[in-house]
């Protein structure tokens, strides 16, 4: 065990993982964060929570991880390399492995100039594969980035990072997650997933570089609200791509939200068979109260008890 | 070359306002090329200028003069020999030039007309891009000709961000992203396989901006 966290033993274990996203309040109201927990628990397995998405000011990861712990479930601590130096991240990542947080993402950050603060200094000291690569060392070399500095205590965190085989230049996409497995990454989440025969050439990719036997690789999903958000996604993300006649069968639909799900569930059900695909990733936005559901008809509960360090099952 | 741009004439004009005689100085190098601070630009900004002032009543006089490189003391020292008389300089010059000229004027305020941007090149007529952000550690050779520090909106050194899309950055439709640039290149040149490896969080404190000004020291130059 590298980390022992709750997701790593259900990776290990063999089970199809299953983590849904958490985004912290914009303030300090914590009753967002319990509400959320409330929605996913015993629905997944460990839950993402973002460090300021889009760049929007939010409560910080590390402290609604915190809570989240408190709430009984297990966290997944996402990092950005937008807001804080080297010397930021580690002492933040000394601290949130103190407060008992297992588990990392470690990203680049979505732009500063998206979010509500368009006049910050960005900082991009470290990108995305370069912190996999220190938190990496301060796990199994228990020392600080470049330093013979010993670290006192241990690191112990599962170092999870994000692909997205729908951005550009596609062939460099998975070399790009082949870097992140030479860094360090354990799991790997992808961006969501609505062009399945692109995300399928991106994994024969991947089982050809063989970067599937070193991490897991969890597919990202993000069940359709309604034709009018699947357009929307279409022409204003950048990095998503939603075929057309997903588009025209969301807008078919009687009730759009019932197909986004039955959409979603289907997807699950094809993405389970890829081989390499060892779990699934719910980035169910603003609708937390949909992941159970979801998951109930994807055929993926109950969710594995694993044997915690105690040696009891929870 | 550094690129700079004129700053608007109502914040040159409010930095001016306690003067009644000053220098107006360009600078017949960088700010030149990209026209924002040669001669011509001297000219026209002089006689924006007194127009402005004569309207509000408080006439100004304007001595004009563009040297050759106002940021080698030689120049500037030349200059100030010039500034004799009058109450402040108005400089169009990039930054280092306004701070060269600035030493050598030790009770008379330099005042910066233009704004400095960035290193860059001409794109096309009118357009200048950045190219360099003088990192102090060129690499260059690693990735194609084309620089992730000066061009990615992010100053990712391992490759490209989620947000590349049909060969653009996804801050703005006009921006190209600068990892499909050097994908292109090295792919051109047959040296895909330099962008297979890891490279390692960059030395910026000791190689560029965070350790105070930096300074080249060449003993074989040395009088």
């Amino acid at each position: 065990m590298k980390a022992g966290s709750n997701l790593e033993k259900v990776f290990t274990q063999g089970h199809f993982a299953v983590t849904a996203e958490l985004g912290p309040p914009k303030g300090n109201d914590t009753n967002v964060i319990q509400k959320k927990v409330d929605f996913l628990r015993g629905y997944v397995d460990a839950v993402n929570v973002t460090d300021n998405q889009t760049a929007i000011v939010r409560m910080s990861s590390i402290a609604a991880c915190s809570f989240v712990i408190q709430m009984g479930m297990e966290p997944v601590m996402q990092m950005v390399c937008r807001d804080r130096n080297r010397i930021a991240m580690q002492s933040d990542i000394f601290g949130a492995s103190a407060l008992g947080i297992r588990n990392i993402l470690c990203l680049t950050g979505d732009h500063h100039t998206f979010g509500n603060q368009v006049n910050a200094k960005n900082v991009h000291d470290l990108d995305s594969v370069q912190l996999i690569d220190m938190v990496r060392t301060m796990r199994d070399n228990q020392t600080l980035l470049g330093g013979e500095d010993k670290i006192e205590g241990e690191i112990k965190m599962f170092i999870g990072a994000a692909a997205n085989p729908f951005a550009d230049p596609f062939e460099f996409r998975a070399v790009r997650t082949a870097k992140k497995a030479d860094a360090g990454v354990d799991f790997i989440q992808t961006q969501c997933i609505y062009d399945m025969d692109r995300f399928k050439e991106w994994m024969k990719m991947i089982r050809d570089l063989g970067v599937h036997e070193k991490v897991h690789i969890m597919a990202g999903v993000t069940p359709l609200k309604s034709a009018g958000m699947a357009r929307y996604m279409a022409k204003n993300v950048a990095g998503i791509i939603i075929p057309d006649a997903l588009i025209d069968r969301m807008a078919k639909a009687q009730k759009g939200a019932d197909e986004g799900i039955n959409i979603c569930v289907e997807q699950i059900q094809e993405l389970r068979e890829i081989e390499g695909v060892h779990g699934i990733h719910l980035m169910a936005i603003e609708w937390e109260h949909m992941v159970g559901r979801i998951v109930e008809a994807a055929g993926l509960l109950p969710r594995p008890q694993v044997e915690q360090d105690s040696g009891e099952k929870v | 070359m550094i690129k700079a741009e004129q700053k608007p004439i109502e914040e040159i004009l409010t930095y001016l306002d306690p003067y009644k005689k000053i220098l107006l100085s360009g600078c017949g190098a960088c700010v030149t090329v990209c026209h924002a601070g040669g001669e011509k630009e001297v000219s026209l900004l002089a006689s924006s200028l007194k127009m402005a002032r004569n309207l509000t009543g408080k006439p100004l006089e304007i001595q004009e003069i563009t040297p050759a490189r106002q940021c080698e003391p030689e120049f500037a020292e030349e200059l100030a020999e010039k500034a004799e008389g009058v109450e402040a300089v108005l400089s169009l010059s990039c930054g280092v030039g306004v701070q060269t000229l600035a030493r050598s004027l030790t009770k008379t305020p330099v005042i910066p007309g233009v704004n400095t941007v960035f290193m860059g090149e001409t794109v096309s007529h009118g357009v200048w891009e950045e190219r360099c952000q003088a990192c102090g550690n060129c690499l260059l050779e690693r990735t194609g000709g084309v620089c992730p520090i000066a061009r990615c909106s992010k100053q990712l050194l391992n490759g490209p961000c989620g947000g590349s899309s049909k060969g653009k950055c996804e801050i703005r439709q006009e921006t190209d992203c600068a990892w499909q640039l050097i994908y292109d290149r090295l792919k051109s040149l047959g040296q895909l396989d330099k962008l297979r490896e890891v490279i390692p969080a960059k030395n910026w404190g000791t190689e560029s901006r965070d350790k105070g000004p930096r300074r080249i020291v060449r003993e074989d130059l040395k009088i």
